[in-house]
């Protein structure tokens, strides 16, 4: 067996192969399997009902929102469509499921792909725009989808929503928290290292030379609009993977939860997990998912304490107020968002105690 | 002094077909609005040869340049690149025919390293498709590794081992024009389109980026076409040097025949028709004065 490497002092390392590996210490490894370990060892079985649903959403927003890191924080295109890319998703695997039976195995994959493809035809304004002007152009997209989920009652049964049968894996039924629990998380670890291996490969320093200098990147030999419709496909292909597994979650889906407001969410875990950082879209999707369910606890309170009933309507917009003052104080402190406050604290206690 | 140092994978690897670049341009006009950038330029680039193309500001160099790497569109005439028309090649098909090219103001990838910059240049070498990417395959390591070992041998060519895990945007100009030139030479270019090498070099860094150009010219046969400001450079390493002016070409030669062509010497010292009229002007001031 080779030597195990800690915290080495300098680079030792002896081969190409070993700089190209995810963790530059076996430390790190070791940290990695115990975390997974933890996470599907102890948390799904000690863990509250509402906890595991909270967990749960997380992990599917986190799917969704590295997909929109790799287009926004990559490539530097930005999006406001993610959030119908995920309804998408969600229709297209309550459809497959509904109408024509096909297995969750089947029905989420599938659904990936349609959403990739819908993405790539929504992504076609890239080749002319860019910032802003693309961003409106997302914008139509985002309004275009909601409408075509609302009015083509043939196939989405409109404003009636779909119930999505029973899914099962080979006979075993999946219904409740936990079974989605493992359905969830081991989706979004392949996701993730799929991830970071689409980063470390060519296509990944494809979309970030775009990002950083798109005619030097022509000068290279990079294609940057077929490139950049890939990285379309890529992010709404997490997109729709996540916004698949939630409607087979939820059991029944409407087109009501993926509107704007979506969209400004995933774009929030963007910004606030750290632009470009795999890692940081998921804690950008913890962050806002316990804002969002910590927000809804402190309004049920405020409004169930005693003669605060008429602040019902004053209190609405808190959500929306706390969402923009998060993402303004990090782009403030932290442009770098949650990977790398990670990053530090990490650092810190890896030097300590002589972190001068 | 250097020691020996090894040819580099990519020209040790390099048969008869594969150096060959015949670069023909013929009557190349392009004008932007009422600008006639470049009009009527003949030029030809053989196998092995280095040619400068030089000339006052606004002469059209970098146009030139420009045309033949796919970022402007002629209006007229044609680049035939070893006998195949690439006049309407795009920017990225120009690199796969085999074109490299750098800029006059440094494009490089400032957040990236510089190892990461320069396996941008291998990207065109990458054959793995995106499924074998995503799972990291063992075919898709085992070619990543060969890259980085090419890359490896145009770090070390261009001693530039200190600095290959350090940002760009980090390191000073004279080495960035070096990364640049290391990161056009992975593409393996057959012909290398140099903008202004030696820009902004200090004395030093310019006798380093002479020595690796002729160094690529001379002992491995690469074919290059340099714009450069620099006379003193471009006479004593260049084949033949082309000169431009207000678009038009003015003469063709060896550096010696250029150097003492009076059109050449006109345009650059002002001289001629223009400069005897000035005399003259200046000749009934004195008079005036007198």
């Amino acid at each position: 067996m080779r030597d195990l490497k800690f915290h080495p002092c300098g680079n030792y390392r002896e081969s190409y192969r070993e700089e190209l590996t995810v963790f530059e210490t076996d430390f790190g490894r070791l940290w990695m399997a115990l975390g997974l370990a933890v996470l599907f060892g102890v948390v799904p079985w000690t863990t509250s009902p509402y906890m595991l649903y909270v967990i749960n959403t997380i992990g599917i927003m986190a799917i969704a929102a590295i997909g929109l890191n790799i287009l926004i924080g990559s490539t530097g295109l930005i999006s406001l469509g993610h959030g119908a890319f995920f309804g998408v998703g969600a229709y297209a695997a309550g459809v497959l499921a509904s109408s024509w039976n096909v297995p969750i195995y089947l029905a989420v994959p599938a659904a990936g792909i349609i959403t990739a493809l819908t993405g790539m035809i929504f992504g076609i304004p890239s080749g002319r725009l860019k910032g802003l002007y693309l961003a409106i152009a997302t914008l139509a997209g985002q309004f275009i989808i909601e409408y075509v989920l609302v009015h083509w009652e043939d196939v989405t049964q409109g404003t009636m929503g779909i119930t999505l049968p029973d899914p099962s894996i080979l006979g075993v039924s999946l219904r409740g928290d936990r079974p989605f629990f493992f359905v969830i998380f081991i989706v979004l670890a392949a996701m993730t290292w799929m991830a970071v291996n689409i980063m470390r490969t060519r296509f990944g320093r494809a979309f970030v030379a775009i990002r950083d200098n798109d005619r030097a990147a022509e000068g290279m030999g990079i294609p940057v609009f077929p490139y950049k419709l890939l990285s379309f496909g890529i992010s709404s292909f997490y997109a729709g993977i996540a916004g698949a597994i939630w409607a087979f979650y939820m059991i029944s889906i409407t087109a009501e939860p993926f509107t704007m407001m979506m969209s400004v969410e995933f774009i929030a875990m963007v910004i606030i997990g750290g632009l470009g950082s795999i890692s940081g879209s998921i804690l950008g999707a913890v962050f806002i998912t316990m804002l969002n369910e910590t927000l809804r606890w402190v309004t049920d309170i405020l409004m169930n304490a005693g003669g605060l009933a008429g602040l019902e309507l004053t209190l609405a917009p808190l959500r929306e107020l706390a969402f923009g003052l998060a993402i303004v104080l990090f782009i403030l402190f932290e442009p770098k968002g949650l990977a790398e406050i990670w990053r530090v604290v990490r650092s810190s206690f890896r030097l300590w105690p002589f972190s001068y | 002094m250097k020691s020996f140092r090894g040819e580099p994978e990519i020209y040790r690897q390099r048969d008869q077909g594969r150096t060959e670049a015949e670069l023909e341009v013929k009557s190349l006009s392009l004008s932007f609005g009422g600008i006639q950038a470049l009009s009527d330029i003949d030029m030809e680039v053989h196998t092995g040869e280095l040619v400068a193309v030089i000339g006052p500001n606004g002469a059209g160099k970098t146009s030139l340049l420009n045309c033949m790497t796919g970022y402007y569109r002629p209006q007229k005439g044609r680049i035939i690149f070893n006998g195949k028309d690439v006049t309407r090649h795009s920017t990225h098909s120009l690199t796969r025919v085999g074109i490299g090219r750098t800029f006059q103001n440094i494009e490089l990838f400032p957040g990236m390293t510089v190892l990461s910059n320069m396996m941008l240049g291998r990207h065109i070498h990458c054959r793995y498709g995106l499924i074998p990417g995503c799972f990291f395959s063992p075919s898709v390591r085992k070619e990543e590794i060969r890259h980085r070992r090419i890359l490896e041998e145009i770090i070390d060519f261009l001693e530039m081992q200190a600095i290959r895990n350090k940002p760009v945007g980090s390191l000073p100009y004279g080495m960035r024009k070096r990364v640049e030139l290391g990161r056009a030479l992975a593409l393996d270019p057959r012909l290398l389109v140099l903008d202004e090498p030696f820009a902004g070099m200090t004395l030093e860094e310019k006798e380093d980026m002479v020595r690796f150009l002729l160094e690529l010219n001379a002992g491995w046969g690469q074919t290059m076409i340099l714009v450069e400001h620099d006379m003193s450079i471009v006479m004593s390493i260049s084949t033949r040097v082309t000169v431009l002016n207000f678009g038009e070409k003015l003469a063709e030669g060896t550096p010696e025949a250029v150097q003492s062509d009076p059109k050449v010497i006109a345009a650059y010292l002002g001289g001629g028709q223009e400069n005897g009229n000035g005399l003259s002007r200046d000749n009934g001031l004195q008079a005036d004065i007198g």
